[in-house]
């Protein structure tokens, strides 16, 4: 357990192990099958620069407990934006109210979770001083500009979230976590014969904000990297025209266009779904849901990465998690109530947007494997399709299947070659059915740069997602043309 | 009403008292600090959620959340903060986070509070709260009968993703360093149900819900339980379209979103950052001339009533589109500065749309429409602000000679929103009142389809 988590959201507040043990206490009897206690304290830090100032910065602390009790399917749920001893009676005693009361249960011995910590516990609001934070604005604000005349409006924003968690439960579950992530975007107007197009780029992690001052796998520093991105974009947009309509075969690039698996596969493998009966992909398992040579994992456990996690919000190491192998359905993503329900083992899977928010089966970062095609083998293999190597983002309907994810960088492919660029527009399709289209899997694998926030349910937590070069047979394709 | 909610309205009464006291103490503070202005916004709820899904309680959520928000002034540098814990000693930790990031922000020439003059000193009060059952027990009977009633209702419902029922009350208090401080208590519930339904191996999902603030304008539970079944079962063996351009008819499920884009396109931080295809189109066509928007923030109970912004400004009666013709745009306070132009109180959003009918009920629209796409739901995001072009994925119902023919599903519709808008044919008056802005259907003279 680390200390500086203790001394955060418990000596701070007055309150000992002891009283988290009676809390527990209080709430396991009777036919309560389950209770948990999550407490957190959440550092928000934001800055924005436009028009060339700093015009605003922000900053927010949010302290609170969670208290859950569940009796088989049900779940009472309580929170408080207080830490204390009386909030945690009062909330405990609301939450186990869904339940008769009963005979007093052993709690478990509390046993501490022992997972490696997969990020450093630095903080990343007070790692850099004011002036500097203000600095790296500046630079990415001077950098987009002088890359060409016809940009203008540029806005860049720096956020940093540095966040204790502590949960305990009624099976032993103790387990801590020091969670830091930062954020840096750059986003611009360009500007040509009256036509007005944005690009927009960004990334991040569980750093501190130095990650930004480093130098990328290019060799250039990462600020820059994001905001050259930025005005690329901007400026291939203005050259766009009218997006294809109809179905045809579509590549999509490497890394961030993985939103196709989150939304195609991943939230239809998601544990409460399929327990209820309501994904599309329910009752599949071990069948071929996919073409051959397509592998797909959820995986927490990737250092310092977005969606990462050393222990999930119910104490749960985080896992890599295989969810389709060789186009076969092999693994479900679960939080502790639905794996139990379901007779299979958590899978680090179990999140929660803060406090005040119930648990459930979430990803953390989806990926592909890579295959064995060069990208230029997959665009050359195409005669009439598009190119789509950036996203906006994207939504599932996991019970029929059918998900959209919007392009905002996409070009016409004819005759095997990369022609012109297209307007952005929405591809749809099945995701079981989009899955038995992919054809070619490409050689060069690649995560996002770490922007990607998923919803569900109203919660939004941040997830990483990934792929190499991708060949889709047949997808619709929304354009006007 | 009971007794019990006299207690929760008084409760609540005496809370926002002392949000009041504290947004007070808070402007103080950080004008003893040496701000040269400040602003403070402070809301609270409380309330439940209940999930029951086949027959069964599947979770009871009791929420209660709050936060208070600080925004420091030095000179034209500004800083903010904000803090769930409202002891004077976190407050006090808030205002002086903010007070600080106010030494290193810029000078912003544009920032600081909306004018003196325009603060709502005497805003009238609109009734934007009702007693509302917080009883779980009586949520999850309300959960249970609207589930049931309709699992009873067809066979072709094989599953259920549960009944929920939710109930919220709270206060929001606001005030500056100019001596304005308001306040208002308001609260709302709803109720919804999401339906499974299967035909073969495909199954469908959809919903319905009803949310009012007076708990005597919901539904009942078997309104809301037909009206969920009706949506699924609707949908059973739908089928993509060919690729074709058609008129699209936007149900009125999902009209109020074609306006909302009209909302961000014509907002101050779109338009001064130049980032809207309306940039510049004051006083020129948006709409076919036949129709008017009119905003209505003064409306007794209503959803998106106020009588102040989150800037204090008034609120005032007033036309948005006229005959066609955009009349305003929506300026905070700094927009406005940047502008030259006035604000238009619409700091935080908009205030009940009221988006004028041609009479047509969703049959009579079917008709004049003939052949073409009705449009019940609508996926991802696809639309972009600054050029207008839209592009999302849509389900609903093909429509030839005037009469449903099957429903649909996988196809995309795609166009721009400037010439969909300025092209409308007519606007039901099947209006839905569970949006801030109300409108009936919607018929779009032409978009593209993207399918088979």
């Amino acid at each position: 357990m680390h200390d500086e988590v203790k001394a955060q959201l418990l000596d701070r507040a007055e309150m000992s192990m002891t009283d988290l043990e009676s809390g527990l206490a209080q709430l396991y009897q009777g036919s309560i099958d389950y209770a948990d206690i999550y407490l957190q304290s959440s550092h928000h830090e934001s800055w924005v620069l436009e028009d060339g100032i700093v015009k605003s910065g922000s900053f927010s602390i949010d302290r609170g407990l969670g208290v859950r009790a569940v009796e088989g399917e049900k779940t009472g749920f309580a929170y408080a934006d207080d830490i204390s001893t009386a909030a945690l009676k009062q909330t405990a005693a609301a939450a186990r109210g869904i339940a008769a009361a009963g005979q007093q249960k052993t709690v478990q011995a509390l046993t501490a979770t022992a997972a490696p910590s997969l990020y450093l516990p630095d903080n990343p609001l007070s790692a850099w001083k004011e002036t500097q934070k203000i600095d790296i604005l500046n630079a990415v604000d001077r950098h987009a500009k002088k890359q060409d005349p016809r940009i203008s409006e540029v806005t860049v924003s720096l956020t940093a979230v540095y966040e204790h968690i502590l949960v305990v439960a009624t099976d032993g579950t103790l387990a801590t976590d020091i969670r830091p992530l930062v954020r840096l975007n750059c986003s611009v107007l360009a500007t040509q014969n009256g036509r007005r197009e944005r690009g927009s780029a960004g990334g991040g992690g569980r750093f501190t904000y130095d990650y930004f001052a480093q130098r990328n796998e290019r060799g250039q520093p990462r600020h820059f990297a994001f905001a050259e991105e930025a005005v690329r974009q901007a400026l291939v947009n203005l050259e766009a025209e009218e997006a294809p309509a109809g179905k045809m075969p579509v590549v999509l690039g490497p890394g961030w266009p993985g939103v196709l698996l989150h939304e195609a596969v991943g939230h239809g493998l998601e544990g409460d779904f399929n327990r209820k009966g309501s994904s599309a992909f329910a009752g599949k398992m071990g069948q071929q849901v996919a073409s051959k040579g397509v592998t797909v994992i959820d995986d927490g456990t990737l250092e310092n990465r977005r969606g990462s996690l050393s222990v999930d919000d119910e104490g749960t190491p985080s896992q890599h998690n295989v969810l389709i192998e060789d186009g076969r359905l092999v693994g479900y993503m679960q939080d502790k109530l639905n794996a139990r329900l379901m007779g299979m083992p958590a899978t680090g899977n179990g999140r929660r947007e803060s406090f005040a928010h119930l648990p459930m089966p979430r990803m953390t970062n989806t990926y592909m494997l890579g295959g064995e095609h060069s990208p230029d083998e997959i665009i050359g293999s195409v005669k009439n399709g598009i190119y789509a190597p950036y996203f906006a983002g994207g939504q599932v309907d996991i019970t029929s299947g059918k998900f959209v994810f919007s392009a905002s960088e996409a070009y016409l492919i004819e005759n095997g070659k990369i022609t012109r660029p297209i307007k952005g527009a929405t591809l749809i399709g099945n995701g079981p059915a989009s899955m038995q289209q992919i054809s070619m899997i490409g050689n060069d694998l690649a995560l996002d740069t770490g922007i990607g926030v998923c919803g569900k349910d109203g919660q939004s937590v941040p997830v990483g997602v990934g792929q190499p070069t991708l060949k889709l047979d047949a997808m619709t394709v929304g354009g006007t043309g | 009403m009971s007794g019990q909610s006299n207690d929760q309205r008084k409760l609540l009464q005496a809370d926002m008292q002392q949000a009041q006291e504290a947004v007070q103490e808070a402007l103080a503070f950080a004008k003893s600090l040496g701000a040269s202005a400040a602003e403070c916004g402070l809301s609270q709820s409380r309330g439940l959620s209940v999930d029951s899904r086949l027959g069964e309680v599947e979770t009871v959520e009791f929420n209660q959340d709050g936060s208070l928000g600080i925004t420091v002034y030095r000179g034209h540098c500004k800083g903010a903060a904000a803090t769930a814990d409202l002891k004077p000693d976190a407050v006090k930790a808030a205002v002086s986070k903010a007070n600080e990031i106010a030494r290193f922000t810029s000078e912003d020439p544009y920032s600081g509070l909306a004018d003196k003059a325009l603060m709502a000193d005497d805003y009238p009060e609109l009734g934007l709260y009702f007693d509302a059952n917080m009883d779980p027990e009586y949520a999850i009977e309300q959960t249970k009968r609207c589930e049931q009633a309709a699992l009873d209702q067809d066979p072709r419902i094989v599953n259920s993703d549960g009944a929920n029922y939710s109930s919220h009350a709270g206060f929001r208090v606001y005030g500056n360093s100019h001596g304005f401080i308001g306040s208002y208590m308001s609260s709302r519930q709803s109720l919804s149900c999401v339906l499974i339904g299967k035909e073969g191996d495909v199954m469908e999902r959809d919903y319905a819900y009803t949310l009012a603030r007076n708990p005597d304008l919901l539904q009942s539970p078997q309104q809301v339980a037909a009206a969920a079944v009706e949506a699924t079962v609707s949908r059973l063996g739908a089928r993509s379209l060919d690729t074709c351009k058609v008129p699209v008819l936007f149900h009125s499920d999902v009209a109020h979103g074609l306006f909302g884009h009209l909302v961000a396109a014509i907002s101050g931080g779109s338009l001064y950052r130049k980032s809207s295809y309306l940039l510049d189109r004051l006083g020129t066509r948006v709409l076919p001339d036949w129709l008017t928007i009119s905003e209505d923030p003064h409306v007794q109970g209503g959803l998106a009533s106020s009588a102040f912004d989150h800037e204090g400004v008034r609120t005032e009666p007033r036309e948005i589109v006229t005959n066609g013709e955009l009349n305003t745009y929506l300026l905070t306070s700094y927009a406005a500065r940047k502008m030259g132009m006035q604000p238009t109180g619409h700091a935080g959003g908009i205030h009940n749309w009221y988006v004028q009918h041609s009479g047509l009920d969703l049959d009579a629209l079917c008709k004049k429409m003939g052949r073409g796409l009705l449009v019940t739901e609508l996926m991802g995001q696809g639309v972009n602000i600054v050029t207008g072009d839209y592009s999302r994925g849509a389900a609903g119902f093909w429509v030839e000679n005037g009469e449903i023919q099957y429903p649909v599903s996988e196809v995309t519709i795609a166009g721009n929103l400037d010439h969909m808008l300025q092209n409308l044919v007519a606007v039901g008056s099947d209006i839905d009142p569970r949006h801030g802005i109300q409108t009936g259907s919607v018929l779009v003279e032409q978009m593209s389809i993207a399918g088979n």
